[in-house]
């Protein structure tokens, strides 16, 4: 076993907002392709990796029926911001995903440009006489009045600034004591880096199984990698791994859960309650903390499209705690991910040839 | 005149990126008393924490003349530990709340990292989404055991950078003006005894000029200082009458703030050499703000004062903009005005 860290800094180290992954996409290959048998892109950029089944059964299988699998899928877009209108050298944006406007004054962000240059910019709120005599100058700006300022001249700024351009946030990781890190996109690279840990301790487990690794692609806007990759797959069955909200400043109703205490099992429509309890079940025998998570209607997870995907798919979601969500300063304990790692891979070992068969519903 | 280029902005970017709250100014203090020491007569740390220098020049008629840089920057006081590495903390200065939703901070002497969070957007009802949090309704997080302790500064921690035509800070505002002064000093004309007052606590109260300008008793004054330039687009596209400076125009010479009425006389005579040496200059719009000459104008007899500053985008901000020829022309107006000084310029009203 590797050390996490390094990787999920070095993922949340670049953008990828969602519909524009291919950076982050690159170094999630890069790690994954030691740990998998194979290495490919879904016509809409999400990242499959297989592994295939390794132990006695899975042989005793091969060539009589087409070898069970498993997806875990991890999103790997990023919510961001995209300039719609240049003007004077400021750049005026709106949000891609669910952006939380109030962090938004005073953050650091990278302009990709056009021509592939990045362009370091701070996001400005203009002082109130500058703004109509409608708007509370001296409350949240809506984005509409934000700017962004790249601190270059404005002939510089109208040559290489295009409407389109992505703008992503750009504050480098931070560690915070016991093994918590913070910044910007831990939803969803933490997931990520759990599937990691998951295949990394897949390499000395035998699993019968195959499988899907796959880090998807527009979860925030549209769950359209979920969507795509679930259908093109044909998992038998599918786990999405994603963050809950941790306890915290602001944060302390019924909907969150200590960080750095455990992973979060999660149940609800969207989830198989077999798999629910399979899962909650295997965490207690081996002794890995967790709690349970629960989601009257919606998961706002990809736990939601690969359910509902072609003739519909068991489903089951593994979460961790993250404070701050939506904002450059999430933070997740390093704990929990390696604790949903193990969870993935200890229950990918424990699936039996025919395990597809006992997923019952009364 | 000094040479300016990257020794200057290796400077500056050094004095930047450490962390120096009003009332605990120690790690600006170190680098200045370092750089200045081999090329002043006198120094001292007062007791409030001012540097205070003197360096003389030769022949008669000298005039004393103070020049002013605070050594503070706007931050963070943390107040009260609220258990598992999460702190109330209240604001140091002037410091809008809706910057510090979600920045990176450095806390204590130790510089440990923090951030300061809050509720989650999903969390939220609309109304919420776009309500200011105030500052009681943060905190800061330093990891569950994480420790601070109450009384700890803290402050953004936003890196300094360099872009264009452009320097990115936290602490422009007043850096600048102490790495101005420090090159002044070291590249002292002759014709002037000059008191150099690296002060404390600007931001809460121009506390430290105060007695800064009682210990030098100088003949003149000037606050080196940066001014916000708000020359932002309007929203409709209409002309920006309200931007106080613009980045790219050069110093800006103060008329008129909310406490000072700059003495005409330095007024005047800053333009005059400023047009003499062909340096850009501007006229800060009169308004509202205020520097260190507030307090130094007031002290003793009365002491004539003027303030020249680099303008600076996003005040008090987590990052802040100036331009470097700002800062440049800047440099070269005040050692050109300092080259020209005589009784004359303030026998007569």
């Amino acid at each position: 076993m590797t050390d996490i860290l390094p990787f999920l800094k070095s993922m949340i180290s670049v953008s990828g907002v969602s519909g524009y992954e291919t950076a982050v996409a690159k170094i999630i290959e890069d790690k994954w392709r030691p740990l998998v048998d194979e290495v490919s892109l879904s016509r809409v950029g999400s990242l499959h990796g297989l592994k295939r089944g390794n132990s006695a059964d899975s042989s005793k299988n091969s060539g009589k029926k087409k070898q069970p699998s498993i997806l875990i899928a991890t999103h790997m877009d990023a919510i961001g911001m995209m300039v719609s209108k240049v003007s004077d050298g400021f750049l005026h944006i709106t949000a891609v995903g669910g952006i939380d406007v109030r962090v938004l004054p005073g953050a650091f962000v990278t302009v990709h440009a056009s021509n592939a240059e990045e362009l370091p910019g701070v996001i400005a709120m203009p002082s109130a006489k500058l703004l109509p005599e409608s708007v509370n100058g001296s409350e949240v700006l809506a984005i509409d009045y934000l700017l962004v300022d790249t601190g270059l001249t404005p002939r510089e700024v109208e040559r290489k600034v295009k409407v389109g351009d992505l703008v992503s946030f750009a504050n480098e990781p931070m560690e915070l004591a016991d093994e918590v890190i913070s910044g910007h996109t831990l939803d969803n690279r933490s997931s990520v880096a759990a599937l990691t840990v998951c295949l990394e301790e897949l390499q000395s487990k035998s699993h019968v199984w195959d499988v899907w690794a796959v880090a998807t692609v527009q979860e925030e806007t549209s769950y359209l990698g979920a969507y795509t990759s679930a259908f093109a797959l044909r998992p038998q069955i599918a786990i999405a791994v994603d963050g809950t909200f941790a306890k915290g400043p602001g944060a302390n109703g019924w909907q969150t859960h200590p960080m750095g205490k455990g992973v979060g099992i999660c149940m609800g429509p969207n989830m198989h309650p077999y798999l629910h309890k399979k899962l909650t079940d295997l965490a207690t025998k081996l002794e890995i903390p967790w709690f349970l998570d629960v989601t009257s209607a919606h998961s706002g997870t990809d736990a939601y499209p690969m359910q509902v995907t072609a003739e519909g798919i068991p489903t089951a979601l593994v979460e961790f705690p993250i404070r701050y969500m939506h904002t450059p300063v999430e933070a997740v304990s390093v704990k929990d991910i390696r604790r949903a790692g193990r969870l993935l891979a200890e229950f990918i070992a424990s699936l039996e040839g025919d395990f597809v068969d006992s997923i019952l519903w009364e | 005149m000094p040479t300016f280029g990257n020794a200057q902005l290796k400077l500056l970017e050094r004095l930047c990126n450490v962390i120096s709250i009003s009332g605990d100014e120690g790690e600006v203090r170190k680098i200045v008393l370092e750089e200045i020491k081999p090329h002043v007569d006198e120094v001292r740390v007062d007791a409030l924490g001012n540097v205070l220098a003197t360096r003389r020049g030769r022949g008669a008629k000298r005039m004393r003349v103070m020049l002013d840089a605070h050594m503070d920057e706007v931050g963070f006081m943390l107040v009260a530990d609220d258990g598992e590495g999460i702190y109330r903390f209240e604001t140091v200065g002037g410091i809008d709340a809706r910057h510090l939703l979600g920045k990176q901070v450095y806390v204590s002497k130790d510089s440990t990292p923090g951030v300061i969070g809050g509720k989650p957007i999903h969390l939220m009802d609309s109304g919420e989404r776009t309500r200011k949090v105030p500052v009681d309704g943060l905190r800061i997080d330093l990891g569950p055991s994480g420790k601070a302790k109450v009384g700890d500064r803290a402050g953004f921690a936003t890196r300094f950078r360099r872009v264009g035509p452009s320097i990115l800070s936290k602490s422009i505002d007043d850096r600048i003006g102490v790495a101005t002064l420090i090159e002044l000093v070291k590249n002292q004309p002759t014709n002037v005894d000059l008191c150099a007052a690296f002060t404390v606590q600007e931001e809460i109260g121009l506390r430290g000029a105060r007695v800064a300008a009682q210990y030098f008793n100088p003949d003149l004054a000037i606050a080196i200082d940066s001014t916000p330039a708000h020359d932002l687009p309007v929203h409709n596209g209409g002309e920006n009458m309200t931007y106080n400076t613009k980045l790219g125009l050069g110093p800006a010479i103060y008329i008129a703030d909310s406490s000072t009425l700059h003495d005409p006389r330095l007024v005047r005579f800053l333009q005059g050499v400023a047009e003499s040496e062909s340096i850009p200059y501007q006229l800060r719009q009169p308004g509202g703000g205020g520097t260190d000459s507030g307090a130094i104008q007031r002290a003793l007899a009365g002491i004539p004062t003027v303030s020249v500053s680099v303008p600076h985008r996003y005040t008090h901000s987590p990052m802040s903009i100036s331009r470097v020829d700002d800062w440049k022309n800047t440099l070269a107006l005040l050692q050109a005005a300092l080259k020209r000084m005589t009784p004359e310029l303030i026998a007569k009203r």
